[in-house]
């Protein structure tokens, strides 16, 4: 039987501006159903991911209202895939580089997410069984 | 003023937007007064496809509830009276036949655009 996974993914973008995001957190959501122990570096605008203050809106081009538009939230869904792996008995480690953080003013962030440093990325790969880093483009 | 907008990065955050920004905001500003043309190209000729769709998105125990409607917005912005052209050079190289497009659209080769760039007080490229 094969052991446990532990899986890093370094993220670079900020989210509602690509795609990069929603995929990067597909392949997250599959390890935390495999139950792997995955690894998050979230490197400059992916800090605001797990941004504690994103809200949901209403939209009158929609023509819905708050309730009805339920605009997807990022840190909605980070929470959703730390609960998913610790469901199925891993972990997610989300870090926010605290420099990244700083320069955003992005400090208030969902509970679980960290700060740490590029020195916590180059740990995390050194103990990881693979790295996949999505930069910006 | 009347403003040609060229789209032509696609599906440019639909998910987390339930939308493409880019035709949001034309209607947005067309309900503000604002008198635009569309130029679809590259990769976004594909928004005037009908038959596309979005399979579920969940993460973990979140599901995700309304998917992007592009091709529907795009013939909404038709609807509203907004121009929308497709380049046929780039439906060609896509393989994308004009059976599988919105009615309503309007057909241009790539070597009108600099006419219907003329025609147009400004140009955003998208």
């Amino acid at each position: 039987m094969m052991g446990k996974k532990t899986l890093t993914f370094m993220l670079m973008d900020a989210p509602f501006e690509n795609a990069r995001t929603t995929t990067a957190l597909r392949l997250i959501d599959v390890a935390a159903r495999r139950g792997y122990d995955i690894n998050v570096f979230a490197y400059e605008g992916a800090v605001y991911m797990p941004l504690a203050a994103q809200a949901k809106h209403a939209n009158a081009v929609h023509g819905t209202d708050a309730g009805e538009e339920d605009h997807p939230l990022p840190r909605e869904w980070v929470a959703a895939v730390m609960q998913e792996a610790a469901r199925n008995g891993g972990k997610l480690e989300w870090v926010n580089c605290g420099l990244c953080v700083d320069e955003r003013g992005a400090n208030e962030a969902i509970a679980g997410v960290k700060r740490g440093s590029p020195a916590d990325f180059w740990k995390m790969a050194g103990a990881s069984d693979n790295v996949l880093v999505i930069p910006t483009r | 003023m009347k403003v040609l907008n060229i789209v032509e990065t696609a599906y440019r955050a639909t998910l987390e937007e339930q939308d493409d920004p880019v035709v949001w905001i034309l209607h947005a500003m067309k309900g503000a007064g604002a008198d635009h043309s569309v130029v679809l190209s590259g990769n976004a000729v594909n928004y005037a496809v009908m038959a596309q769709g979005v399979p579920p998105l969940m993460f973990g125990d979140k599901a995700q509830k309304h998917a992007p409607r592009i091709a529907e917005q795009v013939a909404s912005l038709i609807a509203k009276g907004v121009q929308v052209m497709v380049v046929r050079e780039c439906l060609k190289a896509r393989g994308i036949d004009e059976e599988e497009l919105m009615d309503g659209l309007t057909l241009v080769k790539q070597g009108a655009l600099p006419k219907v760039m003329n025609s147009h007080d400004q140009v955003w490229h998208w």
